[in-house]
């Protein structure tokens, strides 16, 4: 299945309001800890790294590990400063790869 | 339910549903926007498990859904609780949110209710207990630090933390029957449509919350 992202970020907020952006990847996130019923081990399948990038500056980024649930929500405020985009970036194993790109209007 | 898994299945932007239920909006449009219209899908899920009178059986959403691939368009059924079938079971679900599980006692489904009744009330497996023992009798306790719930299918298919993803009510029961440790059914048994309609009736009256989040 091609990745599936949801992102939720507030269509407009005013300068200088913390904002907060949710948002949520679909993804197994498969440990690598875990056997089949005949004994073979399931190869670890995890998003490893989310970045979110405010008009081109990183304002968020995460590390993620084996040890973190299927469908990872993640979620963050930044200081609305400008107008602009909001890109979102997830890379993980297997060449795992979802992006996404929001726009806010900061008033 | 706790405070914060009610609050993930309130969440209508980021629960972790949401992916299911987009993948099911995708499916309904490809395959089923060409002859019904989503607003009428609206109850639908609250009257299932039901009488089939053609087929002479019960029906549950997941069937009806493969009936309908099968008889009508002629396409290959899906695999039993596939992705596919489970996120287009949630996004039709989804259309009867808040409304009152209704599903048909008359005398066709009568026999199908005892029925299922009397697997409510059969006790099983190692631990020799039956359904009712703990979710009649001694629902509110506790179960190794769980609460024990009454077990009323309002919120299938859901999604089980446990489970990391969205199962179906059957897969639930399996659970429960291998908690007992019983041997579960075969896959898509009569015994588990039986046993959907007796809750779905006992549940009578109660909102549905499709698709449900449950730890």
């Amino acid at each position: 299945m091609a990745a599936r992202v949801v992102v939720n970020v507030p269509a407009s907020a005013k300068k200088g309001d913390v904002i907060e952006i949710r948002t949520l990847a679909g993804h197994p996130m498969e440990t690598g800890f875990r056997h089949t019923q005949t004994g073979q081990l399931i190869p670890r399948d995890i998003i490893l790294r989310f970045s979110c990038s405010y008009n081109g500056v990183e304002v968020f980024a995460a590390d993620l590990h084996p040890a973190i649930a299927a469908n990872p929500l993640i979620s963050f405020t930044t200081v609305a400063t400008e107008s602009g985009t909001l890109e979102f970036k997830w890379t993980g194993d297997n060449g795992f790869s979802a992006a996404h790109t929001s726009t806010l209007s900061v008033v | 339910m706790g405070r914060e898994t009610r609050a993930m299945q309130d969440d209508e932007q980021t629960g972790p549903a949401v992916l299911w239920l987009l993948e099911g909006e995708e499916l309904w449009g490809k395959n089923c926007a060409g002859c019904h219209r989503i607003e009428k899908m609206k109850g639908v899920a609250a009257r299932f498990p039901a009488f089939d009178s053609r087929l002479r059986k019960l029906v549950n959403l997941d069937d009806r859904i493969n009936l309908c691939r099968t008889e009508h368009q002629k396409a290959p059924a899906w695999t039993h609780e596939s992705r596919e079938l489970l996120s287009l079971n949630a996004f039709i679900s989804r259309q009867s949110r808040g409304m009152p599980i209704a599903v048909e006692l008359d005398e066709k489904t009568k026999p199908f209710i005892e029925a299922g009744r009397a697997q409510f009330e059969q006790r099983r497996g190692q631990l020799n207990l039956s359904c009712a023992q703990c979710h009649d009798d001694n629902w509110g306790k506790s179960l190794a630090g769980t609460p024990i719930p009454q077990a009323h299918p309002t919120g299938y298919p859901i999604y089980r933390l446990e489970w990391q993803g969205v199962g179906s009510l059957e897969r639930r029961l399996r659970n429960c029957m291998i908690g007992v440790r019983a041997e579960p059914y075969a896959y898509g048994a009569e015994e588990y449509r039986v046993l959907e309609l007796f809750l779905m009736w006992r549940a009578r009256g109660m909102k549905l919350e499709s698709p449900g989040v449950r730890p």
